[in-house]
């Protein structure tokens, strides 16, 4: 099978039963993507696809072949961290950090769909084109991501301060 | 997971024809709840045909009814403008349901077609499931069933449907497009699903093989109001304990026509077929409101956890009543 992992075109010899997230993991040497609970409850596995956030885990990657994803490896387009990576660390976004990788590309994948206008249940105005990414849609938008460590306060401080200036 | 053969399918016939092609093979969307079941063992499928290569548009037609290919994800139908303009209800159900990444992944087919989260449906090598197992018992019934069926269960099966979507377009009249061997066909999609009754194990009408390939919209009365209510244990990505779909037509404080359908409560999106009755033409006031809410679920049984669903689902269609029609609840 081929795939696109972090701009780079990888192949692998895998069964059809595996997983994107084993097939990182596991066939790919890329373990940033975490397992939590296998079963898509959790967000430690989130990946980007295409700039869309999914959970890996309940992903046959014999179903993402030649689609672009993005693991947290990829994250930073340069050889330092992602601006949202720094902020994690300057608000204390995490403790033992097992979540961290899925917080940090769901949070990215968050603010590609507040740019490109998709609402949340917490959105009042369905017809309105621009969303704030207030506290209440922040923390709605982002809770397919547990934190077992309760790192909440932290991971939603360094999210506003990284996507600030996407909200309108 | 056991062995299966992989094989993406172009269009809609060569789909149908690739899973005739083997006995025992299933369609697969987004994966997000198939995927589950296949690494629990409950669903062994010799063969998965994917179909997230089908048709996902979403097209008005003439007539202002709207078409939404199977494949198009939660997300595109919820963010679209036409169903955000129109159907608000069904874009405040998927948005009400899952997290942004399982909406991302789910396709309209495969949210329709996903099954119960029954623990005991999910607990393959410690609990008795007529659904998983037919013939089995149920270790629901006399079990810990709060999240269970008050309504339309059977002595085999209280098992309830999981989806938020499904209950808006129950309440929107929506037909389903399904093209099998024999060809395409339409259904109304309160007929899609169905009761236990003595066959749990079937959660649909749909034929072996039959595939979902469109859901069609009517068109929605300019004066209608829609929205949908979701009561649930935490604030986010958690299924209903009972939700609300309603659509509300008023002519000068008369109800002139009106659709509800509730979630979380029965083995399919339960439309509230007795409660529309006592509304249709009668003035919108707080008391019709109770009286309708009171007539739908008169038949309502209550097993050991659940008896607070039946006034929670009380509540919440008075209130839901009451947010579309500005009377004070």
């Amino acid at each position: 099978m081929q795939f696109i992992i972090n701009g780079t075109a990888r192949s692998a010899d895998v069964d059809v039963r595996t997983s994107l997230l084993d097939l990182l993991r596991d066939h790919l040497g890329l373990p940033g993507s975490k397992k939590g609970c296998n079963q898509g409850a959790c967000g430690a596995c989130t990946v980007l696809v295409d700039g869309e956030r999914i959970n890996s885990c309940l992903a046959l990657a014999v179903q993402y072949q030649d689609r672009a994803i993005t693991t947290v490896e990829g994250l930073s387009d340069t050889s330092g961290l992602h601006p949202l990576q720094q902020a994690f660390i300057d608000h204390d976004g995490f403790q033992c950090g097992y979540c961290t990788p899925g917080q940090l590309c769901s949070a990215v994948g968050m603010a590609a769909e507040i740019a490109r206008g998709v609402p949340s249940v917490v959105t009042a105005d369905l017809g309105a084109t621009t969303i704030a990414l207030d506290h209440d849609e922040l923390r709605e938008r982002m809770s397919g991501n547990l934190c077992r460590c309760g790192a909440y306060n932290g991971i939603v401080d360094a999210i506003a301060e990284t996507f600030a200036k996407v909200a309108a | 997971m056991t062995p299966f053969t992989y094989a993406r399918a172009a269009d809609a016939p060569a789909a149908v024809r690739l899973a005739e092609a083997t006995a025992a093979a299933k369609y697969l969307g987004g994966g997000t709840n198939l995927v589950d079941l296949m690494r629990e063992g409950i669903e062994r499928p010799a063969a998965l045909v994917d179909v997230t290569g089908l048709s996902r548009t979403i097209e008005t037609r003439g007539d202002g009814s709207v078409v939404i290919g199977a494949a198009a994800s939660n997300t595109a139908v919820a963010a679209d403008m036409t169903i955000r303009a129109h159907y608000p209800l069904l874009a405040r159900a998927i948005l009400a349901g899952a997290s942004s990444q399982i909406r991302n992944m789910a396709t309209v087919g495969g949210n329709i077609l996903q099954r119960t989260r029954c623990t005991y449906f999910y607990d393959d090598t410690g609990s008795r499931c007529n659904k998983r197992n037919p013939g089995q018992g149920c270790d629901a019934i006399h079990g810990f069933n709060r999240i269970h069926a008050i309504l339309g269960s059977s002595a085999l099966c209280v098992a309830t449907h999981p989806s938020d979507m499904a209950v808006a377009l129950a309440a929107l009249d929506a037909v389903v497009h399904v093209r099998g061997a024999g060809g395409e066909r339409t259904l109304p999609f309160v007929d899609l699903h169905r009761l236990p009754e003595a066959h749990p194990e079937i959660d649909t009408v749909l034929a072996p093989g039959e595939l979902i390939t469109a859901i069609e919209l009517p068109a929605m009365s300019p004066a209608a109001r829609s929205t949908y209510r979701k009561v649930r244990d935490r604030a986010s990505y958690a299924f209903a304990l009972v939700s609300v779909a309603a659509i509300v037509d008023t002519d000068g404080g008369a109800i002139r026509d009106v659709r509800l359908a509730l979630g979380g409560v029965a083995h399919k999106p339960w439309r509230a077929t007795k409660a529309e009755t006592a509304l249709r033409g009668q003035p919108a006031t707080a008391a019709n409101f109770r009286a309708a809410a009171e007539a739908e679920l008169a038949d309502a049984v209550p097993l050991r956890d659940n008896g607070f669903k039946i006034e929670l689902a009380r509540r919440a269609i008075v209130a839901v009543l009451g947010e579309l029609t500005g009377v004070a609840a």
